[in-house]
């Protein structure tokens, strides 16, 4: 029988008289001991789908349809009735580990929070549970963790105090929504196997929300593929894998980034070279302020890129790799030697550097981000103009109309601004930033892990076809393996700032060296060797 | 056709500032009353807005006109609110007016001096809706603060000065001060916060340090001993609350600029090579303008409390300036004449109130996360 019963959902969104449909019609069941995965891009309406279930939404929305939990209706049904349905028999977990904690608790205090309200366990009996639920969830000695703040745990280890908090009143359904995306790709393979095995041992449906259609793979039983707010097809994980019916089931699944880079030829030019560059954060203490030790983000990183050459550098977060690129950059102190078209700039001044800025460009990884929300598309394309002279041609209008239409986007978007455009297209944005000053380097720090599946192919065939067409140096920073062994020739591996490993793309992907290469392999493209 | 395009986001804004129809209505209330208040000359003064004396045209209300000009003796100005003055101008400058002004105006008025007399010429004069100005001290009957009547709309106060008129240069005055204050305050505290909060490190801890140190200085001794020193004046006492009253927002917009300096657009601003001057101004400040807009509503209210207070306390502007917050002082002097009272605290109420209202509407409109139906 079903626990939770979907039928005719809409949720619709109104602001300022324009009304948003977020949920069109959406019906579905999680049956008990089951998992349902709601699968589909940004804005597809998945997180709403998710939240109506138990109510809640904010204010603004609108919901009508009807939703059953345990045989009971949920849209309309009284707050009280709501509060006590929530967290007791369908709990959440959400995206982001780090908001989701209050930083001011420590572990014990927030999980005794919960089980004070819900089952009025206090004193000795809550410590008991709180331990009983910290070894479920994974955390080693959870008697040393007990007043530990969430500062102090990593970001796995607060996902899985977040699951903690989720079965601490042992719910019947548990809400995932998107759990392992802000984390590293071998701890989310961890997460979603404790997901697993607590399902099975807690006797719990589950709900899954989530891009990755890996994910879905490994861990769904049925599957409900879901665009522009409508489910658009329906059923057992295997069989939409094997037989997807659906046009765009058939794209999502297709959408992966494929190809290699063209070769670089014997007599590229070198662009840029580092030796040895070093970046330590001191650590001051003591009322002197004397230097006591150091934060090491880069330890003697020596790395080159020629003309027309992609360098991946791969790794996971806190290895370095975007400290590296700011340090290459010069947008941060470094030691150790630079040099950039033959030039020493390790110790210029920025002044002295700003002529050569416009060789050296920067894509970041957040296209929300690294817009100016207050300026229009042509005035933050031409920004650089201002600064730079730049060759062929003087009207700044029509350099930036030529270098939107080069990134695949038309002239009349540049008196609109950024929020009026989806992330890919703003990820272009960023990208003409760049190229509008013909840089000799692009540094691409994650342009393409903000987006979704198969905006990321394009983007990839998009810098493909610059790099062929300007002979382009690309210092191409990801932690997503399968992006980076499209577009690479050589890959340096990172690890808590050092370079534990640097090869050709071949030669890492086809036989990494160290045991750490291994394992971000694993995580990356495990499941594709299973599957193959 | 728009004078000005607006942003798309302003847009959104303003429409949402007129969905709330107290601040909307609050603005247009509080704008009408100080665009009255600017043209004050016109509404309360001792002296004309035009005279007509024998066929020509003078404005008292701008230039300086000798009695002698209008057949007097002295070469002092006109006192028009004499009635052989009066005369005089009415009648074309015949010098039976220094003895019976009442009987002539009469006569000119319903023509018979123009058959009597050859070469007449009938002039007159336009006076504002209020004959008193500030500090004009008006004959009353009786002892001063006198009440309210037809003349005095809400009575004198104890120096007989009309209360009227000076409630509406207070107001302007007050209001006035109040936005060359908060003008001088915010650039200087926006400026000092850009500084700190972007550059960070050690230009911030010693200006942080600096700033402690200047909050603590007590302004209140410093206003009284410059005010001991110099002669009281209004631009002295913006220079004062200017001087001690910048760092209000350096607090707010600091952090704003500490938190958006490692924004992406900033740093994709820096790798453009724009200089620090530039990013501050084009990419950073328009991040600390909402947090601005917030406290800017508390320092205006403030400033024109602080100004009253002065006053109150005697401290404030010279005692011939119409303040608002010297008729408070007398309505405490003077218990009697409840009118002082009543006329100070609804003045205040009103106009703090309307700024409020304004200011709330602003502070919502901003807010991104508030929606209007």
């Amino acid at each position: 029988m079903s626990l939770l019963q979907v039928r005719n959902l809409n949720v619709n969104f109104s602001q300022d008289g324009n009304v948003v449909r977020a949920v069109r019609g959406v019906s579905f069941d999680v049956n008990k001991g089951e998992t349902v995965a709601l699968v589909g891009e940004s804005g597809s309406g998945k997180s709403v789908t998710a939240l109506s279930t138990v109510s809640l939404l904010e204010g603004t929305a609108e919901v009508s349809g009807s939703i059953t939990y345990d045989g009971a209706e949920m849209i309309g049904a009284p707050e009280k009735e709501l509060r006590r349905v929530r967290g007791n028999d369908v709990s959440f977990i959400f995206q982001e580990p780090m908001t989701s904690l209050n930083p001011l608790h420590t572990l014990e205090t927030q999980l005794a929070e919960s089980l004070l309200l819900h089952q009025g366990l206090r004193g000795d009996a809550a410590k008991e549970r709180i331990l009983e639920l910290l070894h479920k969830v994974g955390i080693r000695d959870p008697e040393t963790r007990l007043n530990s703040y969430p500062h102090q745990l990593s970001g796995g280890q607060r996902q899985r105090v977040m699951i903690a908090m989720a079965l601490a009143n042992g719910p019947e359904l548990l809400v995932a929504d998107e759990p392992t995306t802000a984390l590293d790709v071998t701890i989310q393979a961890q997460i979603l196997e404790l997901l697993a095995e607590l399902k099975r041992s807690e006797q719990m449906s589950l709900l899954f929300i989530t891009h990755d259609l890996g994910i879905v793979r490994r861990i769904a039983d049925r599957v409900c593929v879901m665009k522009d707010g409508e489910i658009v097809e329906t059923g057992p994980t295997a069989e939409i894998f094997a037989n997807p019916r659906h046009p765009y089931t058939q794209t999502l699944l297709a959408a992966e980034p494929t190809g290699r880079p063209d070769a670089v030829p014997s007599f590229a030019e070198e662009v840029v070279h580092t030796k040895d560059l070093k970046i330590w954060f001191p650590i001051k203490a003591g009322f002197l302020r004397r230097t006591v030790g150091h934060v090491k983000a880069v330890n003697s990183a020596t790395i080159d890129v020629r003309q027309g050459e992609t360098l991946g550098i791969v790794g996971e977060s806190g290895s370095g790799k975007t400290t590296l690129a700011l340090a290459i950059m010069r947008l941060i102190s470094s030691e150790g030697q630079i040099v950039f078209q033959n030039q020493e700039l390790h110790d210029w001044t920025e002044a002295r550097i700003r002529p050569l800025r416009k060789d050296m460009q920067i894509v970041f990884q957040d296209p929300f981000g690294s817009l100016s929300p207050r300026m229009t598309v042509g005035q933050i394309v031409a920004e650089g103009l201002g600064v730079h002279e730049v060759a062929g041609g003087h009207d700044p209008r029509k350099l930036v109309a030529d270098t939107l239409i080069e990134v695949g986007l038309t002239p009349d978007m540049m008196d609109r601004y950024p929020h009026e455009f989806s992330g890919g297209q703003r990820q272009r944005i960023a990208i003409a930033r760049a190229m509008i000053l013909r840089p000799k380097l692009l540094i691409l720090d994650e342009p393409t892990s903000a987006l979704d599946m198969t905006v990321q192919v394009q983007i990839v065939d998009l810098l493909r076809e610059l790099q062929r067409k300007h002979s382009l140096a690309y210092l191409f920073i990801s932690h997503d393996l399968k992006v980076v062994r499209a577009l690479s020739h050589k890959v340096v591996v990172m690890k808590q700032g050092d370079v534990v490993e640097a090869g050709t793309n071949d030669e890492i992907f086809s036989n990494p060296q160290t045991e750490y290469t291994r394992t971000l392999m694993a995580a990356a493209f495990g499941e594709e060797l299973v599957a193959e | 056709m728009a004078l000005i395009t607006l942003s798309p986001l302003n847009q959104r804004r303003w429409r949402n500032f007129t969905a709330n129809r107290r601040a909307f209505w609050s603005l247009w209330i509080f704008l009408f009353i100080f665009g009255l208040s600017l043209f004050a000359e016109f509404l309360a003064n001792d002296r004309p807005i035009v005279v007509n004396y024998r066929g020509e045209i003078y404005t008292p209300i701008f230039n300086f006109y000798p009695e002698r000009e209008f057949g007097g003796d002295f070469g002092t100005e006109a006192v028009y609110r004499d009635i052989e003055m009066q005369c005089l101008i009415i009648t074309g400058g015949i010098g039976e007016c220094w003895d019976e002004p009442h009987t002539l105006i009469e006569a000119a008025h319903n023509g018979s001096l123009e058959e009597s007399i050859e070469d007449f010429h009938q002039g007159w004069l336009i006076w504002p809706p209020i004959r008193y100005s500030y500090d004009t001290i008006s004959n009353i009957e009786g002892s001063a603060p006198s009440a309210p009547d037809a003349q005095h709309w809400l009575g004198t106060d104890d120096t007989a000065r009309d209360v009227t008129a000076r409630v509406i240069y207070g107001f302007r005055l007050s209001i006035l001060f109040t936005i060359i204050v908060t003008l001088a305050t915010s650039v200087i505290g926006i400026a000092a916060g850009a500084i700190q909060g972007y550059f960070g490190g050690l230009t911030d801890l010693i200006f942080q340090r600096f700033i402690e140190i200047w909050s603590g200085v007590p302004t209140l001794y410093i206003i009284i001993i410059v005010a001991a020193i110099f002669q009281r004046s209004f631009w002295l006492l913006v220079i004062l609350m200017t001087i001690f009253g910048w760092m209000a927002l350096v607090g707010v917009v600091r952090a704003e600029f500490l938190r958006a300096r490692n924004f992406e657009y900033v740093r994709a601003a820096k790798a453009l090579g724009i200089s620090d001057r530039v990013i501050m101004y084009r990419h950073v400040l328009p991040n600390a303008m909402v947090a601005t807009l917030t406290l800017l509503p508390f320092i205006i209210t403030g400033t024109i409390s602080g100004l009253a207070g002065l006053d109150f306390l005697g401290f404030g502007l010279p005692s011939a300036a119409p303040s608002l917050g010297e008729l408070t002082l007398q309505a405490k002097r003077n218990l009697t004449a409840p009118w002082l009272g009543f006329t100070a605290f609804f003045t205040f109420a009103i106009m703090l109130s309307l700024l409020v209202f304004i200011f709330e509407g602003v502070r919502d409109a901003f807010d991104p996360r508030k929606t209007f139906k």
